[in-house]
Order: structure tokens, then sequence, then C-alpha cells
């Protein structure tokens, strides 16, 4: 097994509030190869978006960190605030969710690229930083990249700031990408589009990216391996195909039922009823049950342990052995 | 004042705009859009009221600086047999009490008046942006700090600490511009800080940390350059206040000394003759106006001009638009009857037009 980009140990992310503390992220532990794409599945508030912004330590002031992650043999979480600056945007790069606010809009769209280049490497001038936007826009599928790096991101579609906000992100050759919700906040045809070019350019890059999604369908056409989290825990972790035909997890069948089936016959959808638990103060117990199909007494007495199952699958389940196997998941 | 490290990331966004325009001038603009620069100049030309305040301006300082070369007198230069004068060939707005040029003294005393209110907008623009960004940005204790800061300075009656600190540092412009400055300030920071707070919590601003930014990066080269319009409005606002202030403590004497003049103190030495010679007041004071008028008028424009979202000339078109599309609709209406059999669907569509035009117009006036 070659040696692994990013290896997060039992990472737990929490937010001091008057309340109590709001545990966002449970013994969290994971790791990325050189190359690879892990997807991170959930719901709204299972913690995806939280354990992202904590390896990148951009998360806000009252929340509470422990365990490690090591990024090429450095502790990320113990990096000084200059190293871990340096290794922000240029090491890892960030790709955000909404890319109608993440960029500045009072600086055109090269400019924005232009400063990303410059801010780790001062050597580059500014009219070199520029041609190499231009490139990256072109990269990236931006039409008539001369002419649009001049424009301000209002200007520009909601796909083409995405793609913008991708040539940025991949303007240092980043070794990790973190794609928090890409495609949320488009439209579904130019979903597609967004995803072929963050693959294009992740080939061309040879970058590690850590797809974080809701979307199961997104996972399918461009994950390596998927890790599901389930209210501050992960649940399951498995490689794609073990994900969708083998899965040993409840929540995973249920979020995979939750999916409308476009050509075969129309059958119920089965919506995960109830909703995800407050992370304020969790009790003992799988924090499914109370929507859980087959939970059992055993359930709500302790926490089931993360085990593994075969080679890289593991599942959060007391009962992973009594799972049927999957009807086979066609399409 | 506070103690920071010069910050490379200050010079890098002040010679960042030379840094673009030579870059659009070595590229040649032939395949690039309009640059800021040039748009923001498009935008200005277009703001009809910023062009009638920067042409006052110019207008103005025309006046104080380049005409008094022409006349023969010196501001301080008695005639003692030519007190009291109307205006004449020689002395264009006459003479006081004892007998001084007064279009020469009102020149020196706009001069005086103009360079003491930009100092001041400068100095307290500066620091009251800084103290605003750090107030905006850190929180905590730097909020804490600048808040009290202002609030005391608030409470403090301000025309009794004029009177103190200008009858001591008054008698140069520098030390009364710094003693404005000291007062005025308070109007910037908030400001700033109002809107630092506002987008401080955007996701560019998240972005930018992704991206590997500083702190003071982040508030030097993202924030700042968001504030830019809110600050060009209050900069303008302050250059007024000031001239206002400077002026009333003048005329109370405790501004400029003698034989120096200030419009404040040209008003205050003719307050004497106003029943005699109502003139000599006014000239002084509507030169006041006009300053104030011409900066707050240029403040507007430069607003609209530095909003980088904002169309070209898009304020002035909407009335023209609508008479251009009146005129169409009926000269459409004289000429359909004419048309052919085959235009029909042509006329249905203007005809649909030209009636959508007429309930516009009538449900213009109702909600």
């Amino acid at each position: 097994m070659t040696t692994p980009l990013l290896t997060v140990d039992n990472l737990n992310v929490g937010f001091a509030t008057k309340a109590g503390i709001v545990q966002a992220a449970t013994e969290i532990s994971f790791q990325i190869t050189p190359g690879e794409v892990l997807a991170v599945v959930g719901e709204s508030g299972s913690g995806k978006s939280v354990t992202a912004l904590a390896l990148m330590r951009l998360h806000p002031g009252n929340t509470v960190i422990t365990g490690d992650v090591m990024f090429e043999g450095r502790d990320l979480l113990k990096m000084g605030d200059a190293e871990m600056r340096s290794v922000r945007g240029r090491e890892i790069a960030m790709i955000f969710q909404d890319p109608m606010t993440a960029m500045n809009p009072v600086f055109s769209v090269g400019d924005q690229i232009v400063e990303t280049i410059r801010v780790h490497d001062r050597t580059v001038s500014k009219s070199e930083a520029w041609t190499r936007s231009v490139d990256l826009l072109e990269m990236v599928g931006v039409p008539e990249p001369k002419r649009r790096a001049a424009q301000y991101p209002h200007e520009y579609s909601g796909g083409m700031r995405q793609r913008a906000m991708i040539a940025m992100a991949i303007a240092n050759e980043p070794k990790l990408l973190i794609a928090d919700e890409p495609t949320t906040a488009l439209d579904v045809t130019v979903q597609a589009q967004v995803m072929e070019v963050l693959q294009k350019v992740r080939e061309e890059t040879g970058s590690a990216m850590m797809l974080i999604t809701h979307d199961l369908g997104l996972v399918a056409g461009s994950a390596d391996r998927v890790q599901v989290m389930y209210a501050s825990r992960l649940m399951e972790t498995a490689t794609v195909d073990e994900i969708f035909y083998e899965s040993k997890n409840p929540y995973t069948r249920a979020l995979l039922e939750s999916i409308p089936d476009v050509d075969g016959t129309k059958t119920e959808l089965h919506p995960i009823p109830g909703n995800p638990p407050s992370l304020l103060n969790t009790p003992v117990g799988c924090a499914f049950r109370p929507r859980c199909s087959m939970a059992v007494e055993e359930c709500a007495k302790s926490t089931p342990v993360l085990t593994n199952i075969r080679g890289q699958h593991s599942s959060r389940c007391h009962r992973v052995d009594d799972l049927a196997p999957l009807e086979a998941w066609s399409s | 004042m506070t103690t920071l490290d010069p910050d490379p990331d200050v010079d890098e966004a002040l010679d960042d705009a030379a840094a673009a325009r030579a870059l659009s001038d070595a590229e040649g603009l032939s395949d690039k859009p309009k640059s800021f620069g040039r748009l923001a100049w498009e935008r200005f030309l277009g703001h009809r009221l910023a062009l009638v305040g920067a042409i006052g301006l110019l207008v103005l300082v025309a006046l104080f600086w380049i005409a008094p070369m022409f006349s023969e007198f010196e501001f301080d230069e008695r005639d003692v047999r030519n007190r009291r004068l109307g205006p004449t060939a020689e002395h264009w707005f006459g003479t006081d009490e004892i007998g001084r040029d007064l279009f020469v003294r009102t020149a020196q005393g706009g001069r005086y008046s103009m360079r003491i209110g930009l100092i001041a907008a400068l100095v307290a623009t500066t620091f009251g942006t800084l103290m605003g960004t750090l107030a905006g940005f850190f929180g905590k204790a730097w909020d804490v700090l600048v808040n009290n800061l202002v609030n005391l300075i608030l409470t403090v009656p301000a025309i009794i600490v004029l009177s103190v600190f200008a009858n001591k540092f008054g008698a140069s412009a520098l030390g009364l511009a710094l003693v404005l400055a000291a007062l005025l300030w308070t109007r910037i920071a908030r400001v700033v800080r109002g809107v630092i707070l506002s987008i401080k919590e955007q996701e560019y601003v998240m972005a930018a940390r992704a991206a590997g930014a500083s702190n003071s990066r982040i508030m030097f080269r993202h924030l700042l350059p968001n504030v830019v319009g809110a600050i060009a409005v209050e900069i303008t606002l302050l250059v007024g206040s000031v001239i206002v202030l400077e002026s009333t403590l003048s005329f109370l004497g405790l501004g400029v000394k003698p034989p120096n003049a200030s419009l404040g103190t040209l008003v205050a030495d003719a307050k004497g003759d106003i029943d005699s010679d109502p003139l000599r007041v006014l000239t002084p004071g509507i030169f006041i106006v006009l300053i104030v008028l011409c900066v707050n008028f240029l403040g507007d424009g430069l607003r609209d001009a530095l909003d980088p979202r904002a169309k070209v000339a898009d304020n002035q078109n909407s009335k023209k638009a609508k008479r251009a599309a009146k005129k169409a609709a009926k000269e459409l209406q004289r000429t359909a009857p004419t048309m052919g059999v085959g235009d029909t669907t042509v006329v249905g569509a203007h005809a649909r037009n030209i009636v959508s035009d007429r309930n516009d117009e009538e449900s213009g006036g109702r909600p």
C-alpha cells in the first residue's frame, strides 16, 4: 500500500456554546492516498464540512479540536500559523459550495487567481501570474479566457464562476483538493459539466480529492472510496462498488433507497423517517437508532464501533451480520 | 497611535493599480474588456452632479491659486486711502476697513480652507479607517477599545476642546487640521467598522483564508477595497464638515491668526458692516458653501464610479429611454395602418407594445 497523503486519526471537533458542547465530529479516522478521490457523504449537519474545515484549521474561534491530522508527515493541528498558511492554497486547496459568494466582488477573476499564486510565490511577477491565470481559465473551459480574466465575478454565470473557483484552487497545483459540495449551488445541467472539469484537472495535476457531497449520484460517477457520515460519526467506509452493491450499514442502505431510480420500474421512494438527532449532549447508543428499521435493544445500550469487514470496508452497526445481502442495485 | 509592523501588503495594494494599468498597456486593449479604471472613469463622466462638482472644484482651485497672480495687491497690503470700497476694476471684490484687497484675501482664505479641509479629512480618514478595520476585523479587545475611544470623543463637548486646542495649535494650518482630524476620525471609524463587520463573514474571506492569505493581507487586500465606496462618500462629507468647522473657529478668532485670512475670518471681519455692505459678508460665505457643495457632489459620483457592480451611466438613461420608447410608439401608430396585409403579425405585436406602453403610463402613478 502506498503511503497515505493525509492521515486523520481520532479527530474530534466540538463547538463550545452556552448550552454545552456541540459535538460536530466524533472519532473520525481516515486516510487519503495520493491521487485518490474520497467522497464524504451525509445529511446536513452530519459533520462533513466541519471535518474539512478542521483539516484546514478554518474553524471558528469557539471550536475545540483533538486528534491528529498528519499531512505528509506533518501534523496540521500542531503547526504554527505561518506554516499552516503555506499549506493552505498550496498543498491543500479548497473549492467552496457557493461560487456566488466565494469570490471577491471588487477584483477581476484574473486578479483573484493572480493573488492566489502570488500569496505563495512572490518570485512570480504579476504579468507572469496573469498569463498563468489565463491558461488556468482556459484549462477549466472558460471560453475566451483572455477577455474573461479581466471581467468581474458578477459578469460570470454560476457555472463559469465555479470553473473559475476550480482554476483558483488548482493554481498552485495542490496535492489535495477539498471540494465542499462543489455543485450544490448549480443548475443540474451545469453540475455534470463542472464535475467533468473537476475530474479533468484532477487527472492533469494528479492531486487527490476529498469530495464532500450529499448527492450519491455524484459519488457513483467520480469517487474511488466513500465515507458515510451520520450525526458526527463515520457510519461506513468502503469503495464505491462496495457501498452501492454490498453496503453493510442500515443508514447507507436507507440513503440508497431514497434515491429515485430513473429508468427502472416506478417504485415507491423510501425517505428516511424522522430527523437527525441534536448534536448537543448526545445520549449513548447508536445515533441512527430512532430512525432505523432494524434497531434492537442493544442499539440503545451501547454505541456501536466501526468494525472492519473486509479490506477497506468498515461499518458501524451492531447488526452487521444480520443484514441481508443487498438486492442487485441496478444502474 | 498603534504600533503595527510595516506591512508589504499595504504598499502592494497601492502600486497594484499602477501595475494593472501597465499590464493593460503592455497587452494592448485589443481583446480585453475595458479596465476597471476606464470603466470607473466612464461611470464618473456619466454622473452629471459629480461632473459639476469636479469642474466647480477646478474653477475654485484656479480662482484661489492662479487668479491672485494677476492681481497687483498683496494680501496684507494696506491702502488707507481706499478703505471699504465696493467692487471696482482694480479691487475686484472691493477692500476692507483698512484698505486690503478683498479678492486677494478671499483667495488666500479659500486656499487655507481647502488645504485644511483636505489635510484634516485625509488624516481623519486614514486613522479612522485603520481603527475601524481593526475593530471590525479582530473584534473583542480591539472592538471594545475603539468603541470606547469613539464614545469618549463623542461625549466630549467638541467646541470646548476645539477652542482650547485650536487656540494652542491653530496658528498653523497643519496644527488646526490635526486637531480637527482628532475629533472627526470617529465617524469614519464607525462606518468602516460596520462595513467590515458585515463583509468579513462573506465566503470570499474564508476562501482567501483557505488560499493561504494572512490576516493583514485579508484586511488590506480583500476587505479594504470593498470599503472604498463607503469611505469615498464619508471623506467628502468630512471635507465639508472640516471647512465649516474651521470657518466657525476662525470666525470666533480661534483658528487662523491675522494678518492671514480664512473664509471664516473674512466673514467675521465683515460682520460689522453687514448693513452698509452685505456683499462683504456674503462673498466668503458663498465660497464656503460652494466648496462644500462641490466636494459633496464629487463624493456622490466617486461612490458610484468605484463600485465595479454598477453599470456605465445607467442612472441617467431611464428617462431618456422612456421618452424614446414613447416617440417610437407614436411613430408606429402613424405608420401601422399603411402597412401591407402580410405584416399583420408585426402590426399586432407593435400594437400590443403600444397598448402595454399605455398601460404602464396609466398605472405608473398607482401602486
